[in-house]
């Protein structure tokens, strides 16, 4: 059955929410251009001299940015957003009542539009490498792979979380202000303005028991081939999945109660 | 005997709806003490529906009928009550009740915007289990029952809204759904595609025997497709029965306009004792009771010398009317 829905369902979704995301290329275009945060903190971090005192070198930083930025072009997540609007409009309504979750829709659009992404991710890549060539590696054929799954991990980390978030819909109408609040935590700690190996030891012991290291600092670390945990980076993002997976049905499964289909 | 398919047995729905007083002061006190209050929208109604009837549910705006629907169909968690609808809980959403059910809601759309409705359609076909080939085979018979061929192919933002409501029935209908549910489903569309939207409805129920419950403030479409009708009045239900006998009960007599071929014909029918509505000159218009309608009408040709005359209908809309602010009709 499971095999079904990852064969036939998810796959039929996945080329429209894919043949859809091409009417829409220029935005994502623009949308892949917007995601440069990492280079933009390469910058501040070079031309300060700020790891210099952290003893971490230039081309470990300019790897770990542009390893940041990758990992946060395939994990970005916009669920909350979407699922709010389609709740207020009265779109959820006929999705609920097809045999088919409907955050299955979002889950496609999610990937659909990643594939998009991917060749504007790889020209701002090779700009990069052309102002840093300093930079340039190959990473073996086994990292490669293990940093796919670990950012594709990360991506339902994130996934995971928004969705919770937008389950809330049923109860409070503006979940997305509720995630603006969680927006802040995984900016500080999730490694995108800085490598978490930067912050102070005892801050550092507390940030790996919450999940946002494991959403771009640890897959950033794990690409570039800085040295890191792997198998316990891996189990660690595993781990928030089993937590998150059972809290979103629970959710879900309650939320549904509520639903009042307005608009619709 | 023909099995009930739906059973609703004291259903009742609340919502709380939260109220705020105009101006700054409401709004300031609305931010600190938000009021709320439970509204029951049905009270304790109960009806069944037997499979292949198409069941019409009338009611002024906010009367109830959407959110009777919505529970039908599982899409919203009844209060109080108990609903079987093919012997499942709908609110269950079980994967065998959500195939053999659809919901259809004029101007709410599924359909993919920027893509053809082709796309949409083979999504929802692989949604439900169907094969390419099956798929394919079903895409076809309903789009020639629909006559949209040649719309499949042309994005659905281009679309008109009838080809858009056409395509949107075809969404909804490729899994060749037993009960359907539509809350007016030929809104906004001109009389052509209400016409042909309803053949097509009629032609459904007539080849697949399916259960269909409608909403339409159209009185039209409910006439022509619905022989029973439930009345919902603030959440309760006021009459639930055959259409005709609510009208004939709503509307006992009919106006029969009488040319005469002279005016001392006219006078004499006047004086005859028949209910006189006016009278000008050689024409008089006279009200008679349904019941007796073709034996007053032989009396009134063998008697007097008649040019013409026509029997006048009192439109159907203004006879719903009545019933959607009166609270019970027992008949």
């Amino acid at each position: 059955m499971i095999s079904n829905l990852i064969n036939r369902k998810l796959f039929t979704l996945l080329k429209v929410q894919y043949s859809n995301m091409l009417e829409y290329r220029v935005e994502i275009a623009l949308w892949a251009i917007s995601g440069i945060i990492p280079f933009f903190m390469l910058n501040i971090w070079t031309n300060n001299n700020l790891n210099e005192s952290l003893n971490i070198s230039d081309t470990f930083l300019s790897r770990y940015f542009l390893c940041a930025f990758f990992v946060r072009q395939f994990s970005v997540v916009w669920v909350v957003f979407s699922f709010e609007e389609d709740s207020l409009m009265g779109k959820v309504s006929p999705y609920l009542i097809q045999p088919l979750n409907p955050f299955f829709r979002y889950f496609a659009q999610h990937l659909a539009e990643q594939i998009t992404r991917f060749p504007f991710a790889l020209i701002i890549a090779f700009f990069f490498f052309i102002f840093n060539p300093e930079s340039i590696w190959i990473p073996n054929l086994g990292i490669l792979l293990l940093s796919i799954v670990s950012t594709f991990l990360s991506f339902l980390i994130q996934f995971l979380i928004q969705s919770i978030v937008a389950c809330l819909c049923f109860w409070t109408e503006k979940a997305s202000s509720i995630e603006r609040l969680l927006f802040i935590p995984t900016l500080f700690l999730s490694g995108l303005l800085a490598p978490v190996v930067s912050f102070p030891a005892y801050v550092k012991s507390w940030i790996y028991l919450t999940p946002f290291p494991y959403l771009i600092d640890f897959p950033a670390n794990l690409l570039s081939g800085n040295e890191t945990n792997i198998s316990g980076g891996l189990i660690m993002q595993i781990l928030w999945i089993f937590i998150l997976f059972p809290l979103f049905k629970k959710i879900w499964s309650e939320g549904t109660k509520k639903y009042t289909a307005m608009g619709s | 005997m023909v099995q009930n398919i739906i059973d609703v047995k004291n259903l009742s729905k609340s919502f709380d709806i939260s109220s705020k007083e105009p101006g700054l002061k409401g709004t300031i006190k609305h931010f600190f003490r938000r009021q709320t209050k439970s509204l029951k929208v049905i009270k304790d109604i109960s009806f069944e529906i037997k499979e292949g009837e198409i069941v019409g549910f009338l009611g002024a705006n906010g009367a109830g009928k959407t959110t009777i629907l919505k529970m039908l169909c599982g899409l919203i968690y009844p209060s109080e009550g108990s609903i079987s609808v093919s012997g499942y809980l709908p609110f269950r959403r079980r994967e065998n009740f959500l195939k053999n059910i659809t919901l259809i809601m004029g101007q709410k759309q599924q359909l993919i915007w920027d893509l053809p409705p082709i796309e949409s359609f083979y999504l929802n076909a692989s949604i439900y289990d169907l094969d390419k080939f099956e798929a394919k085979k079903r895409i076809k018979k309903l789009s020639e029952m629909l006559e949209i061929d040649d719309e499949l192919f042309i994005p659905v933002r281009k679309l008109s809204l009838g080809q858009r409501m056409k395509s949107e029935l075809l969404a909804a209908l490729i899994h060749e759904p037993n009960i359907l549910f539509l809350d007016e489903p030929t809104l906004g569309l001109d009389i052509n595609a209400q016409r042909n939207l309803r053949k097509f409805l009629q032609k459904y129920n007539k080849e697949t025997n399916a259960t269909i419950c409608l909403t339409s403030h159209y009185m039209k479409d409910i006439t022509s497709l619905c022989k029973r009708v439930i009345c919902v009045h603030e959440g309760t239900i006021s009459y639930d029965g055959k259409l005709d006998l609510l009208l004939k009960k709503l509307s006992p007599v009919k106006e029969i306009l009488i040319v005469c071929r002279s005016e001392e014909d006219a006078i004499k029918l006047e004086n005859s004792g028949f209910t006189v509505k006016n009278k000008i000159k050689n024409e008089i218009t006279i009200k008679i009771e349904n019941n007796s309608i073709t034996s007053s009408l032989k009396t009134i040709l063998n008697n007097f010398d008649i040019e013409d005359l026509f029997i006048n209908e009192p439109p159907i809309d203004e006879v719903i009317g009545k019933v959607l602010i009166k609270k019970d009709y027992d008949i």
